[in-house]
């Protein structure tokens, strides 16, 4: 197990030293010089002369990304040009929220997707599984930044339940979480109740039937149990984008987070803060994406095997 | 049976007719955008601002006073081309690089399986922001920024379909008759290769407008006045607790028409029987 993590966690280098070169490009792939692109507005020539002094401008362009990278690695992306404060400063102040609301988003997808798939797959065509179909239809194609606004709508700006913005209070979570976290019901729901009617079908199942196991046990402590690999294996694959839903939600609900940092620095065409925030994005969906491989190892041998 | 006959079998089932007929409406707003709008897209009516939806406005007037049925026709247009352009351009470049890399392997196809693999992890809006990030806001780069976000899918899903089909008999049998590497790509495997592939491609268009709608809500898309269906929810926010129409309807037309996208899509897997294809990938 130690052994396939460490396998797993090396294999990240070549795909975070790729993602960090296209990000470091993005100053010299923008029109214009890349001094312009990374100095605060009305600098001094000195103080220009300083930074590219920094940034190595006058150097081979693989230098220069030696040295963004080494300044990176070591917590330094540099100043940002609207706010006027370190790139890092603004990631660690941000980092909390998105860390926090994505992880309840994964909790919730998780839990709910696999009570709904499971109910589902037990009642299947009667109205429960025709409801859950209907609902994970709906909760795949309807826009995430959408229903956040609807959510907004009718439980802040109608019923007054939970603010409209912002992250004062704990309770601001509960939109953004289930803004997010109903495309990843949708998407854990519909994979547990493929997989439990596929497990319900087998050889064992029936066994079991024949034994005369009651048949909640049977769904429950056999069948279910089952049907957790793919899902598992899905979250691990698609864990990034419950991560990227919390880039579009940070924005709607206006919230403090990676996402919103992003966003704005996009549109003010702040390039140290979108270097930073994009680097720090792509190293949460490549962590993330770990995670669920980690899990997805301990629980079934058959990967264990497939990366040896 | 003809090409057309699946295409037929999907229209007549009950959600493949009726998402079809959804479609067609959609195509039209957007073809014939000047001729179905009560109004035009841009005239501004301070006055008549944040009319409640009524006998005039069925949909009610925006912030500016503009008929928000025009502009949601309008922006149809606006939806439909970037998608249905981003993911054609995704399709073709898919299908040209999955095919070459399946059916040469080697160098080319371990270069190209290493760049798909790498980005088939980041979620699609990820890859569409750092892009955007380069080549700036806008309605091209939106499009760009798409099919570039989209590329992966579409190689990975073309290698696999060539992989499964070069060891056939028939194309030993064409090669052995004296047939080019090209002859035998483009003229024998993309053809069977090729349903798959525009079935995902149609159902991707679905996922295509809501990310020009989400970049177009960031205010990195569409730029006014020039209406979008996720631009003009992003002006609405000011407006939510005044007029929520403006969020409310252009949200509509993008769930409805993903929806059907969707329904239409599904149906057309089901009459094609070419669903454990698509989830080979």
């Amino acid at each position: 197990m130690i052994s396939f993590f460490i396998k797993r966690l090396l294999l990240l280098i070549p795909v975070f030293l790729a993602v960090s070169l296209v990000i470091f490009m993005i100053v010299h792939l923008v029109p214009g010089d890349p001094i312009d692109n990374l100095v605060q507005i009305n600098s001094s020539p000195e103080q220009k002369a300083a930074l590219a002094a920094k940034y190595g401008l006058d150097k081979p362009l693989y230098q220069q990304y030696t040295i963004w990278l080494g300044n990176a690695l070591t917590g330094d992306l540099g100043d940002a040009i609207i706010l006027r404060r370190p790139v890092a400063d603004l990631i660690a102040q941000n980092l909390p929220h998105s860390l926090s609301l994505g992880a309840l988003a994964l909790l919730f997808s998780t839990v709910v997707g696999i009570t709904a798939g499971a109910l589902a797959a037990i009642y299947k065509d009667s109205w429960i599984d025709r409801v859950t179909m209907t609902l994970i239809l709906l909760g795949s194609t309807v826009p995430g930044f959408w229903l956040g606004l609807l959510l907004i709508m009718l439980f802040a700006v109608q019923l007054g339940w939970f603010p409209v913005s912002g992250a004062r209070s704990w309770d601001a979570l509960v939109l953004p979480v289930l803004t997010i976290g109903l495309g990843g019901v949708a998407l854990v729901a519909r994979v547990t109740r493929v997989a439990m009617i596929e497990t319900a079908r087998k050889d064992f199942v029936m066994m079991l039937h024949a034994k005369g196991v009651p048949p909640w046990r049977i769904e429950l402590r056999h069948v279910l149990r089952h049907a957790l690999l793919p899902v598992v294996t899905i979250l691990s694959l698609r864990i990034g984008w419950i991560l990227g839903g919390a880039v579009t939600v940070e924005f709607v609900f206006a919230r403090p987070g990676l996402g919103s940092l992003l966003i704005t620095s996009l549109n003010q065409r702040d390039y140290p803060v979108v270097q930073g925030a994009l680097l720090m994005l792509a190293v949460a969906v490549m962590l993330g994406t770990l995670l669920g491989d980690i899990v997805q190892a301990a629980m079934d041998p058959r990967v264990r095997e497939r990366i040896k | 049976m003809t090409a057309f006959a699946p295409i037929r079998t999907a229209i007549w089932s009950p959600r493949g007719g009726v998402s079809a007929a959804v479609l067609v409406l959609v195509v039209a707003c957007a073809l014939f955008a000047p001729l179905i709008a009560p109004y035009a897209y841009d005239i501004q009516n301070l006055p008549g601002a944040n009319t409640e939806p009524g006998a005039a406005h069925w949909m009610g007037t925006d912030e500016f006073g503009r008929d928000l049925m025009s502009r949601i026709i309008y922006g149809a247009r606006t939806s439909l081309s970037v998608a249905v352009t981003a993911i054609s351009i995704s399709v073709a470049a898919g299908l040209t690089l999955g095919a070459m890399a399946g059916y040469f392997g080697g160098w080319f196809d371990r270069a190209v399986t290493a760049v798909v693999d790498l980005t088939w992890s980041f979620p699609e809006i990820l890859i569409a922001l750092i892009l955007i990030a380069i080549i700036g806001p806008g309605l091209e780069s939106t499009m760009v920024a798409i099919s570039i976000a989209y590329l992966a899918q579409f190689t990975r899903l073309t290698r696999a379909q060539i992989m499964a089909l070069k060891n056939e008999t028939y194309v030993e049998a064409t090669t052995n008759l004296g047939a080019g590497h090209f002859h035998i790509i483009f003229r024998h495997l993309l053809p069977n290769a090729l349903t798959p592939v525009i079935v995902a491609g149609m159902l991707a268009t679905g996922d295509a407008i809501i990310l020009e709608a989400t970049l177009g809500f960031f205010g990195l898309g569409a730029q006014p006045p020039t209406p979008s269906w996720g631009a003009m929810m992003s002006s609405g926010t000011a407006q939510i607790f005044i007029a929520p129409w403006i969020i409310i309807f252009p949200g509509l037309a993008i769930a409805i028409t993903v929806i059907s996208i969707n329904l239409f899509g599904d149906a057309l897997i089901e009459a094609l029987d070419i669903r454990n294809r698509l989830r080979s990938v």
